[in-house]
């Protein structure tokens, strides 16, 4: 029988993690706040230039000799999975989450006798990605230092991939992140990134007239494609920021009830042990005076 | 004119601005132009330089970096990189940040450095060439 000493430490111990967890969570909620209105904010200009990159795009079908960014390279033999990931943990399942489905696509890639090379931004998707594939992590961000994101944190990355894609050391980059849609549901997407793909019912009906370009069309595709991959980097790491916090949140709110639910368990055990306790001196002093 | 357009400008992190206005003039790679109610639709890129925004009064300025416009039938769309109102510019500060940009440059010790440091120097500079064209 546990004795009660033992169970008043349990409790206590339990008690300081509650604090820890509820703490984590009232953090996590306040931060969410901010990094869902970062999200939301980013929205309009990403939308604004999908669509329009849409209707260049559109325009640019079938011609041949358009932007690498666009077309391809015409192979598809190397690929490169970016997975972006947190750089902390206690937040769910938000990373293993990216990682099952980034691990997939590799898996299936492999598969099908692809090069595949990995890009981990986030400490955590690193971690559990070297452990299968570390042969094939070609470079890890850091964004450990980042405290607030800012638009020029996407900077790097981009120059990266721009840089190794004109190198021609990939041929189809696809991101994986999670899309932010509620405090409880995030869901892992997974974007590919180049060759651009487009939602052909974001174009604009101009009501017949057509676009003038200024300069023309190519080279404004040519500037356009490279910041849209900014831009696009850019949301991902907004949206991926939200959904850690809002995964965290539910993380260490249902640990602050499980702790609740172990104290109450243990304060029952502590309770009836010390009434048994008592009641066994009782019956040893009872007897001991009807001996006499 | 009784008709408005309808003016947007959107930076990376957020909407700057959205409203009915008279005319904008965007500052265009291949020179300004103006933007009025029932433009016919344009894509161009932008340069660095002065947005003007009329709408009654004195127009607002606003220093615009990278990115482009876009007019259709619904409006001006102007995507920004970076946009700042001209009145909020400190041209002092500016100045300070050139003064380190230029000894990072110096002072850079390998190529990532130098070219980090080059790029936050040439911005600076670029910004300042358009302020000494608008003063």
């Amino acid at each position: 029988m546990a004795n009660l000493k033992d169970l008043r430490n349990r409790i206590t111990s339990v008690q300081s993690t509650q604090k820890i967890t509820k703490a984590m969570k009232m953090v996590a909620a306040s931060k969410l706040r901010r990094a869902q209105e970062a999200a939301e904010a980013a929205r309009p200009y990403a939308e604004r230039m999908e669509n329009v990159l849409a209707s260049l795009a559109s325009s640019m079908i079938g011609q041949v000799g358009g932007p690498k960014l666009l077309a391809g390279t015409g192979k598809d033999d190397i690929h490169l999975v970016v997975v972006a990931t947190s750089e902390r943990g206690l937040c769910g399942g938000f990373n293993t989450n990216i990682v099952k489905g980034a691990r997939a696509k590799i898996a299936s890639l492999i598969k099908d006798g692809k090069d595949v090379k990995i890009v981990t931004i986030g400490k955590k998707g690193a971690a559990s990605l070297k452990r299968d594939y570390g042969s094939r992590i070609i470079k890890h961000f850091d964004m450990s230092h980042v405290r607030r994101l800012a638009y020029g944190d996407a900077g790097p990355i981009t120059d990266y991939l721009l840089a190794s894609f004109e190198a021609g050391e990939f041929d189809v980059c696809t991101l994986f992140y999670a899309k932010f849609q509620s405090a409880l549901t995030q869901i892992v997407t997974e974007q590919q990134m180049i060759p651009a793909a487009f939602d052909a019912d974001n174009i604009v009906d101009l009501g017949g007239a057509a676009y003038d370009y200024e300069p023309d069309e190519t080279e404004i595709l040519e500037a356009l494609l490279p910041r849209n991959l900014g831009v696009q980097i850019f949301r991902s790491l907004l949206e991926n920021a939200a959904s850690e916090q809002g995964s965290r949140m539910t993380a260490m709110d249902s640990a602050t009830r499980n702790a609740g639910d172990m104290i109450d368990a243990l304060r029952t055990t502590y309770n009836r042990t010390r009434q048994a306790v008592i009641t066994n001196e009782l019956i040893e002093i009872i007897s001991g005076a009807e001996a006499l | 004119m009784a008709e408005k357009l309808h003016f947007e400008l959107v930076s990376p992190e957020k909407l700057l601005m959205s409203s009915d206005v008279d005319m904008v003039v965007v500052p265009g790679v291949e020179g300004d132009f103006g933007v009025l109610i029932n433009h016919a639709p344009v894509v161009s890129t932008l340069r660095v330089g002065i947005l003007e925004v009329h709408s009654g009064d004195a127009p607002d300025r606003i220093l615009v970096r990278g990115g482009f416009a876009e007019v259709n039938p619904q409006g001006l769309t102007v995507l920004a990189e970076e946009a700042m109102p001209l009145s909020e510019v400190n041209r002092e500060a500016l100045e300070a940040q050139l003064k380190n940009a230029e000894e990072d440059v110096s002072d850079a010790r390998d190529d990532d450095q130098l070219a980090k440091a080059t790029k936050v120097r040439d911005r600076l500079v670029e910004i300042l060439g358009v302020l000494d064209l608008a003063a």
